[in-house]
């Protein structure tokens, strides 16, 4: 049941207000994003494109508005459906490359694909069994894209994705999104630089 | 289920691992109960007297010093987003956190009781009897201390304001705990009752361990 979606998947955010440590970020924003689509979101510093993604993954609560997602799986909440790559990488530099993605692809479950096959992907095949604690930081955003591969979910809250990554990186990660917009899913990134695809603009803040 | 295997699996792996907390524990524990016969001195009647509560204060003390990068480490670096946003409860996944811990760090407190009670001169039975009491209450100081964890990622502040908080709460496990082990060296007390309250507690902590923490932590995530 779970995995890519049956048909198309909408996400709306209605009049969505954030507010951390009692200073509003942003008030009353509204945004949309369908299946094959990729959202890149826009703003200056401190204008609250990460508190965004984190209202989207539920990571933190809404002072007001609504998020909704139509379609996709009835049983899950919007955060069970989504892959959330931040600043932070979630490894842990005790354990191999391969031990670090496999935790995640047993953890969180669902419909998966083949571990080696990912990391072949995004070029740490070679690395597969260095402990995480020796990979660079390029090396690092490369095995968190892994874990994006490895665990299918249809929607991708992506920060800053293509920090740290070389030329070649940046490349191969274009190709993995364009995949994964054909496949149906959604991605909704926060970035400053180019994301590589087509992607709609959503701004936020700026002094608009 | 293999979710929370996996999250097992892991804590421990990390534990175990060179820079893991689980040898710390033990070490401190061993630390603590070899000085304590040179500070007390050669008086043998003494020290087996003071053995059970001083082996009871050990352990409580190596668990405090490994429990507060419970959740800290996973907070650091990310994992407790994703572990949050996953579809394995919050409170499953806390209490299979505190669970790795006390098989890494809480478990070879017990397993090294024995040779940590020749120190202290004390017999076969009283020996037994201390160790049975730590296998018995560990898991509460595990799973009451892992509420301290968790709110010292809310509050963002680790080291001491946990001992702070986990402190009173571990109190009526050391007295029950160096009570039963006294009853059983001693008498005149039966060692049932004091043994009983003691793994009634280790139960109600196991309950309301993780529902705490799991609280805590949605508040504490931003």
């Amino acid at each position: 049941m779970n995995g890519l979606v049956q048909g198309q998947m909408q996400l709306t955010g209605r009049g969505v207000t954030c507010v951390r440590g009692g200073r509003e970020v942003f008030s009353r924003l509204d945004f949309q994003a369908a299946s094959g689509e990729a959202v890149a979101v826009v703003g200056r510093n401190g204008s609250g494109k990460t508190s965004l993604l984190r209202l989207l993954a539920g990571l933190l609560i809404p002072a007001g508005g609504t998020i909704v997602l139509d379609g996709g799986d009835a049983d899950m909440t919007l955060p069970e459906q989504c892959h959330y790559l931040g600043h932070r990488d979630a490894l842990k530099p005790a354990l191999s490359v391969v031990e670090n993605l496999s935790f995640w692809a047993d953890f969180l479950g669902g419909e998966r694909c083949d571990a080696a096959a990912s990391l072949t992907t995004v070029g740490l095949d070679h690395a597969a069994l260095l402990p995480a604690a020796f990979l660079s930081a390029g090396q690092r955003r490369r095995l968190s894209l892994a874990r994006l591969l490895t665990v299918r979910r249809p929607v991708w809250l992506l920060d800053e994705p293509t920090n740290a990554l070389d030329a070649a990186g940046q490349e191969m990660f274009g190709g993995l999104m364009r995949a994964h917009l054909a496949r149906g899913g959604m991605i909704i990134a926060a970035t400053h630089a180019p994301l590589g695809i087509d992607a709609r603009e959503l701004r936020i803040g700026g002094g608009v | 289920m293999t979710a929370l295997a996996a999250l097992i699996r892991r804590d421990i792996r990390i534990a175990l691992r060179v820079g893991g907390g689980a040898l710390i524990g033990v070490l401190f524990f061993l630390t603590v109960v070899v000085l304590m016969p040179f500070a007390v001195g050669p008086d043998l009647a003494l020290l087996s007297r003071l053995g059970p509560a001083i082996l009871w204060l050990g352990a409580l003390l190596a668990s405090l010093l490994t429990l507060d990068r419970l959740f800290m480490a996973d907070h650091e670096d990310g994992s407790l987003d994703l572990i949050a946003m996953s579809r394995t409860p919050l409170e499953l996944a806390c209490a299979a956190k505190a669970l790795a811990h006390w098989l890494a760090a809480g478990l070879p407190l017990v397993v090294a009781t024995p040779v940590l009670g020749l120190l202290l001169n004390l017999d076969m039975v009283a020996t037994g009897a201390v160790a049975l009491t730590l296998l018995a209450g560990t898991p509460a100081l595990t799973f009451t201390g892992m509420i301290g964890a968790a709110l010292a990622v809310t509050l963002h502040r680790g080291g001491l304001l946990m001992a702070v908080l986990v402190l009173p709460l571990s109190i009526p496990v050391l007295i029950f705990g160096v009570a039963a082990s006294q009853a059983a060296i001693a008498g005149p007390l039966s060692f049932g009752a004091p043994f009983s309250i003691l793994c009634a507690l280790s139960l109600v902590s196991l309950v309301i361990g993780p529902f705490a923490a799991a609280a805590s932590l949605k508040h504490g995530l931003d």
